[in-house]
């Protein structure tokens, strides 16, 4: 996410679902936002613009570990994956975020663009 | 003409030139560009938007061309290899000779998820893993943990026995042939061999571990196996889908080549058996 922190990503996807939940959307419902330590690690979740500009799916949810974006998808079935564990569905982005730290053993998450 | 041979009957020497010219590949950065295009579709595909090499009808095609590619660099290197294909549901357990030092390696240590031995440990300095999602530069994984059991001959049976290709959505939602094997819905086979064998297998850069040729070789020929149990039957949908890759679409990365194009393999490589 080249030129916008984490903070500033996550304030601005909380004012575009904002936004959204006023006019009220007829997509499916983004899951709410969670921001929590889990295994020593901060993850953060929320509905985001999909503003990244990167070369991936812009889903219009942002999970990040500590502070690094997580790349997620949601299936049709309602359920999620990441990059981290892109062939095991679970029922939730918190879900899909604890099974990537629980997955990455303590290593740093990269950010999408460093290949 | 090539033939791709059950990794369990391949001779030593076989096994040896194989490795080498994996290792050779690597080598050279041709390797890491074939993990890079698996990553960047994988990221890309979505249920609800454009898809191609996965979790769509192309599933199949996609990967039967995408193999074909890395075979090719293969025989360049050395002419006499073909790709092996490995029938997880023979060879089960974490000790097929698959896993053995001579050939791909065992599974990762406690702790970390190394790979300890063969030649693509990282200890070897021949595998570094370049293209990945974390800091880890090594070869990982955790055979049988992130879920227990490969699928059974019967589970296989199963999905073979399903008369549809493909159906509507054509996602990973569909009925039909291509999604129970893929895995998304039902038994789960090729979603779950990844799982089973975790570490970088289980990520969107799977490539990174060298089973994951073998493991599509399979899938590969699980997909002629159904097509000579099916002989109506026939790829789907065939025209107009948006988002989707009809009979004769091209596909992305290609855009030369058509699933119908790629529906007889026998004009590239045959099968052991």
């Amino acid at each position: 996410m080249p030129g916008i922190t984490r903070r500033r990503a996550l304030s601005a996807a909380a004012a575009v679902a904002t936004t959204a939940s006023a006019v009220g959307r007829h997509a499916p419902a983004a899951p709410g936002s969670f921001d929590e330590v889990y295994r020593g690690r901060r993850i953060q979740g929320g509905p985001a613009s999909g503003g990244g500009h990167h070369h991936q799916h812009g889903g219009d949810y942002a999970v990040f570990v500590d502070g690094v974006p997580l790349h997620v998808m949601r299936n049709a079935d309602g359920s999620w994956i990441s990059v981290v564990s892109h062939y095991a569905p679970v029922a939730t982005p918190r879900a899909a975020a604890r099974a990537a730290v629980a997955e990455l053993q303590g290593a740093p998450l990269l950010p999408f663009d460093a290949n | 003409m090539t033939v791709r041979k059950n990794q369990a009957t391949l001779t030593a020497d076989e096994k040896r030139r194989f490795v080498a010219a994996v290792l050779e590949l690597k080598r050279t950065g041709r390797y890491d560009d074939f993990v890079r295009t698996h990553n960047a579709f994988i990221m890309a595909d979505t249920d609800s938007g454009e898809r191609t090499g996965h979790r769509s009808p192309s599933f199949l095609p996609w990967h039967r061309r995408f193999l074909l590619d890395f075979e090719q660099a293969l025989q360049s290197v050395d002419s006499s290899v073909a790709l092996p294909y490995w029938d997880w549901s023979a060879d089960r357990t974490v000790r097929a000779s698959l896993w053995a030092p001579d050939f791909l390696g065992g599974t990762g240590r406690a702790g970390d998820g190394r790979v300890m031995d063969g030649p693509f440990a990282a200890s070897t300095g021949d595998w570094p893993v370049n293209v990945r999602v974390d800091g880890r530069t090594f070869l990982r994984r955790s055979l049988g943990t992130g879920v227990r059991e490969l699928p059974t001959p019967a589970e296989v049976e199963s999905v073979l026995s399903i008369a549809t290709y493909d159906t509507a959505p054509y996602n990973s939602a569909s009925d039909g042939f291509r999604n129970h094997l893929e895995g998304w819905r039902g038994v789960n086979l090729h979603n779950r061999v990844h799982v089973w064998v975790g570490g970088q297998m289980a990520t969107g850069v799977s490539p990174n571990d060298p089973v994951f040729w073998l493991h599509h070789a399979y899938v590969d020929k699980l997909w002629s196996q159904w097509q000579r149990r099916h002989p109506g039957a026939a790829y789907v949908p065939t025209g107009g889908t948006p988002d989707v890759v009809d009979l004769n679409d091209t596909m992305k990365p290609w855009n030369t080549v058509r699933p119908a194009d790629l529906l007889d393999h026998t004009g590239f490589y045959t099968f052991d058996a």
